[in-house]
């Protein structure tokens, strides 16, 4: 089996490019969605370099320096202990993107395999776990994180595992979906054909070419962690006291509205930031990705 | 015919269809209702029928890519539909597939070498990766790529190209029968020319069978050694290919040979038209399922099936009336005037290239 049969086709090599570059070409071109991953890119940086672009200890109390409003000294002021505002967002931005990278991790965990799993057995194990699906997703998303966080007990990790949890449903559902759809491809057919047990089909040939879709679901799904942290923190469920989480900061800012109202709005205005740079990436992404967009 | 490569008995496939918001079975599409065939190792058969009449159902039957309702499978003389999960993904060394869709049947994510690679690690083909990427680049060349094409993905490839690629696919384990699920159809008539030549060739060198399933009889006739006519999940004839076609039996037969395109514009032919659709495979009509499009049914036709009977010479025919009816129109037979063959000859000697097939 050496010499060729056939005289080689004489086509030219006409490439198309491949479809991620595709995706980020797309993507260049939206203002909306650069301006998101711009800022993640930041935030994530301001998060990842927190111990070296802080201004102070974040813990660091002062009882000279207590809800002094912005200085040369306090850029963004300080709160009821005296502690530097600025430090305790930088150093809040890791509670928040790692509660959103955390529980969107765990909800992906979760979430795809069994939506995997579901979709592509089909039958009795399908039925089974959508019916869980479905009931999981009739309690809103708050109210069950809210309920997860304060069964499991208050604690940042608690909070990311309640959020999780509690974001995995839509995961099993989009993934059962596009499992679905992809399972009645003829590509996935030759994979059997060709002799493949179900397990490697499941995860070479069905689960690399749902990626896209998850991708943009992952990204909105960050964003609603990240406010379900701040809630669940908020509400003293998430990060505890003294260490600095924006929801926390809003709610001991909230006594002190009137005569310090910078401690409200700081880490207000990073966690509307943090969100929208999350949802405008989504969006683009999900322009981005969508191959019936030309 | 005990040593058949291919032997398929009485297959049927029912498809339930369900209704209504409990999803009660309300009826069954019968796709592939009792079929018989055999295929001889090295030779090609030609499954044909119009749309929904079953051929590629039962294309997917014959790889156990579906489950049928009834009937048997025997390749090289066992019962594929007995064999459990893992001994018959062992089987599929022996019986590869090509699809219609080139665009589709190719998985998108996967470099064209991880793509043929992955049957050959499967099977322990090739069980170093120098062995697995020399086998591949062999595989390009056979369908006439080139092996650096393995680092490619798919899309970088023209339809003709991804049809080569998943010809190169099937002939990874080296199998010995072929299901070629209307492998040219969906290409330009230009390259159905060269994935055919192709197909043939690797044939005459492996001693490939092929079961070609396939709506267009131009084709068939250039690549078949016998062919059956499929009508609403049931073989209607089954001839080899010149005397199907210079002898059709079945009223089915000729109306579909009538109606294959003629490349000469001057021959006047008389044409077997149809009336009417194909019936609903849920519900298909009694007696003889051609009865009510056959312009020459009777009474019986309604009321008895017709069982496909083979007059000695393998020639088989489900119709038990085809020695009354009136002789089949002949085909291509010129009839029109000499000017105007001048013409068209002289016009398609103008696109003949001096081509040379390297076969």
């Amino acid at each position: 089996m050496t010499a060729a049969v056939a005289s080689t086709v004489p086509t030219a090599d006409a490439r198309e490019e491949n479809p991620w570059a595709r995706a980020w070409r797309r993507l260049k071109r939206r203002k909306g969605a650069m301006f998101g991953l711009v800022v993640v890119v930041l935030f994530v940086l301001v998060a990842i370099l927190a111990p070296l672009i802080s201004p102070y200890d974040p813990i660091a109390t002062s009882f000279t320096q207590v809800r002094k409003p912005p200085s040369w000294a306090h850029w963004l002021g300080t709160d009821e202990v005296g502690r530097d505002v600025l430090a305790r967002i930088i150093w809040g931005a890791r509670a928040s993107l790692s509660a959103g990278l955390v529980s969107v991790g765990i909800a992906l965990g979760i979430g795809v395999p069994l939506g995997l799993l579901a979709g592509y057995a089909g039958g009795w194990v399908d039925a089974v776990l959508s019916r869980i699906v479905d009931a999981m997703l009739a309690i809103p998303f708050l109210i069950l994180a809210i309920a997860l966080a304060a069964f499991l007990g208050p604690s940042l990790s608690n909070a990311m595992i309640a959020i999780g949890v509690t974001a995995t449903p839509v995961f099993i559902r989009l993934t059962r979906g596009q499992t679905i759809a992809a399972r009645v491809e003829d590509y996935v057919e030759a994979a059997r054909a060709v002799g493949n047990p179900h397990w490697r089909i499941a995860l070479r040939h069905v689960l690399p070419n749902i990626v896209p879709p998850l991708l943009v679901q992952a990204s909105l799904a960050i964003a609603g962690a990240i406010i379900a942290e701040a809630a669940l923190s908020f509400l003293g469920l998430g990060q505890q006291p003294p260490a600095p989480s924006w929801g926390s900061m809003l709610n001991s800012a909230q006594r002190f509205i009137a005569q310090a109202p910078w401690m409200a709005f700081w880490p207000g205005f990073a966690i509307f930031f943090a969100v929208l740079s999350f949802n405008l990436l989504g969006d683009g992404l999900r322009d981005a990705l969508d191959p019936r967009h030309k | 015919m005990s040593g058949a490569l291919l032997e398929v008995k009485g297959l049927q496939k029912y498809f339930p269809v369900k209704s209504g918001a409990f999803g009660l079975v309300s009826g069954h599409v019968r796709a592939v209702d009792g079929v018989d065939f055999h295929v001889d190792a090295g030779e090609t058969l030609a499954i044909v029928g119009e749309s929904g009449c079953g051929k590629s159902t039962v294309g997917r039957l014959v790889l156990r890519l579906l489950e049928p309702t009834a009937g048997s499978v025997r390749f090289e003389g066992q019962d594929l539909l007995g064999l459990p999960e893992s001994r018959m993904r062992a089987q599929r060394r022996h019986m590869q597939v090509i699809f219609q869709d080139p665009y589709a049947s190719l998985n998108p994510r996967m470099t064209v070498g991880a793509m043929l690679g992955e049957p050959l690690m499967l099977h322990g083909l090739a069980v170093t990766d120098a062995a697995r990427r020399a086998r591949v680049g062999e595989l390009l060349e056979l369908v006439g790529l080139r092996p650096e094409h393995a680092r490619r993905y798919p899309h970088e490839f023209s339809g003709g190209q991804r049809q080569r690629l998943a010809i190169a696919r099937a002939l990874a384990v080296e199998p010995r029968l072929i299901v070629a699920d209307e492998p040219v159809s969906a290409l330009d008539v230009s390259i159905q020319a060269q994935v055919i030549n192709l197909m043939r060739s690797l044939q005459a060198r492996f001693g490939l069978a092929y079961v070609f399933i396939s709506h267009d009889l131009a084709v068939v006739k250039h690549i078949a050694d016998r062919i059956a006519v499929m009508y609403l999940g049931k073989i209607v004839e089954t001839a080899t290919t010149g005397e199907l076609f210079r002898n059709p039996r079945h009223p089915y037969t000729r109306a579909l040979l009538s109606a294959v395109p003629q490349p000469d514009p001057t021959v006047v032919r008389e044409r077997a038209l149809l009336e009417g659709d194909i019936p609903s495979a849920m519900n298909p009509p009694p007696g003889c399922r051609f009865h009510t499009r056959c312009p020459y049914a009777r009474e019986t036709c309604r009321i008895d099936v017709p069982e496909l009977s083979d007059d000695g010479a393998g020639h088989a025919t489900a119709c038990p009336w085809w020695p009354d009816l009136p002789p089949a129109p002949p085909l291509a037979e010129g009839t029109g005037n000499d000017q105007d063959r001048m013409r068209l000859a002289r016009l398609q000697a103008a696109f003949v290239t001096t081509q040379t097939e390297a076969t």
